[in-house]
């Protein structure tokens, strides 16, 4: 079943596509990655997904509904994004995972916090203030944050990039195995070939803002 | 030692305001060898200075022998000219003109219209009109500083206010640290001024009214007064140009358009929902 869809997504700044006539499904509980080259447009893509830009041409149907009849805030909500770096908020752990449902009117209770932490391997670390985190600690916190919203689909933009060997390695395991357990629907973008085979079935390959292919993962990192 | 050579007032003058012209170029010339480049905008504003300052000491002579009322158009033209010297500070928020009008002309206007309703501020000409523009060119300054400090707050925290946004937060929510720390950081000189006032400095004002022969005390505690004016309608100023500028830096969509090396909504067919 198609959770997400973009059909002919675009958008063009001062003249230049950063993405460019873009058309694809994304079945639910999947996992597509998105690569290509410095530049290609893919956070540029990934950016019109929950609406962070706006597109210029096309559309977004979120489960068969157009973006445009969704509320930008419900919409952020319902597909939550990851960013590179992590920008958490000034404040403890517990603090930065209760920011979104409390955005929502909502309190996050303590076994979901407790449960979130412990799906991203920290475990006692709700009152640790931000400042004294790891950077593969930050990035952990990050993803939980986004979680506790409970998004419908989750979007990646390299979560790993700003990390070392070592953080990466941690991160991307976390990652699938949240991924798996949750049967969320993920696109997440890869510099490393090797991450979107190990996370991914499908994958789509942009370039200058296009979309060049589309299909098996093999098949696009192996091109 | 200049009293000695011109004897006549005006000639005094324009070799008293001489001098500090030197001094000023000094200082820009010290500026220019550190690569501080002041020398353009320091040259337009002593002549813009100078030229403004006669002009208005010679209509007010006349003004001030007019109908109370005159005040109401001065101190609006004056808040119109603040408001562009002080919107034309911000750079990449479009319409930040009008923020700092609606800005220094609710925080001014409603603090001078007020006080002279309770009699604080009196309604002649001759009180009005130097106590208002004090009371507008502090809050010119004051909404300046906001406007820009928020601005700068909010290109180098982006990915902060991006996370907030991407959480399903709104958009005054994701921003408030900024406006905040910029209503706060604009009132420091003001607060300053409160207390350093009479330690560090003694002003203008006290030292007219002493002159003139006012009671030394009364002359003390109405300066008190001027500057808590001050600081009220900076404050007021303040809070209403942030709270205006903060919408000026979102989408309809509720995306943020302020960003490090943009300066003006970018999207070329941009829809709100």
């Amino acid at each position: 079943m198609v959770i997400l869809e973009t059909v002919h997504l675009g958008r063009e700044v001062d003249t230049k596509k950063l993405v460019n006539d873009i058309s694809i499904q994304v079945e639910r509980g999947e996992t597509l990655s998105i690569v290509g080259p410095s530049g290609a447009g893919k956070s540029s893509f990934l950016r019109l997904l929950n609406r962070l830009d706006e597109p210029t041409t096309g559309t977004l149907l979120l489960n068969g509904t157009d973006y445009k009849t969704i509320s930008p805030r419900d919409l952020r909500r319902r597909i939550g994004m990851v960013l590179q770096a992590p920008y958490l908020f000034p404040g403890t752990v517990a603090d930065n995972l209760r920011f979104g449902p409390l955005q929502q009117g909502k309190e996050l209770e303590d076994t979901r916090l407790r449960h979130l932490l412990t799906q991203v391997g920290l475990d006692g670390y709700a009152d640790r203030d931000i400042s004294r985190l790891s950077g593969g600690e930050a990035q952990r916190v990050s993803l939980a944050r986004t979680l506790a919203n409970s998004p419908e689909v989750l979007l990646l933009d390299e979560p790993t990039s700003a990390l070392d060997r070592t953080a990466e390695g941690e991160v991307e395991k976390l990652l699938g195995e949240i991924i798996a357990a949750e049967g969320l629907t993920c696109l997440i973008i890869t510099h490393n070939p090797a991450q979107a085979l190990r996370l991914s079935k499908r994958s789509m390959l942009l370039e200058a803002g296009q979309l060049v292919k589309i299909g098996p993962v093999e098949e696009i990192v192996h091109a | 030692m200049l009293n000695e050579f011109f004897k006549d007032q005006l000639w005094l003058g324009v070799a008293q305001a001489a001098v500090t012209v030197v001094l000023a170029v000094a200082v820009t010339l010290v500026g220019r060898w550190w690569k501080i480049h002041l020398e353009k905008e320091v040259g337009i504003a002593l002549v813009r200075g100078i030229v403004q300052i006669v002009i208005v000491a010679l209509v007010l002579v006349v003004l001030l022998k007019g109908p109370e009322l005159v005040a109401v158009p001065v101190l609006i033209g004056m808040i119109i000219t603040a408001s562009v010297i002080a919107g034309r500070r911000v750079k990449g928020i479009a319409g930040s003109i009008w923020v700092s009008f609606y800005g220094i002309g609710f925080g001014a206007g409603l603090v001078i219209l007020l006080m002279v309703l309770v009699g604080v501020i009196d309604a002649a000409l001759t009180s009005v009109i130097p106590v208002g523009s004090m009371l507008i060119a502090n809050s010119m300054n004051t909404c300046a500083q906001a406007l820009e400090r928020f601005a700068s707050d909010l290109r180098s925290h982006t990915g902060q206010v991006e996370a907030g946004l991407a959480l399903g937060a709104a958009p005054d929510e994701c921003v408030k640290p900024y406006t905040q720390s910029a209503v706060h950081s604009s009132l420091i000189p003001r607060i300053d001024q409160l207390s350093s006032l009479g330690i560090v400095w003694i002003p203008g004002l006290m030292s007219g009214m002493l002159v003139a022969g006012a009671d030394p005390v009364y002359a003390a505690v109405y300066q008190f007064a001027v500057i808590t004016m001050m600081f009220a309608s900076s404050g007021l100023t303040s809070v209403v140009s942030v709270l205006l500028v903060q919408r000026r830096v979102f989408s309809p969509a509720q995306q943020l358009l302020l960003r490090p090396g943009n300066s003006v909504p970018s999207v070329k067919k941009g829809r709100a929902a």
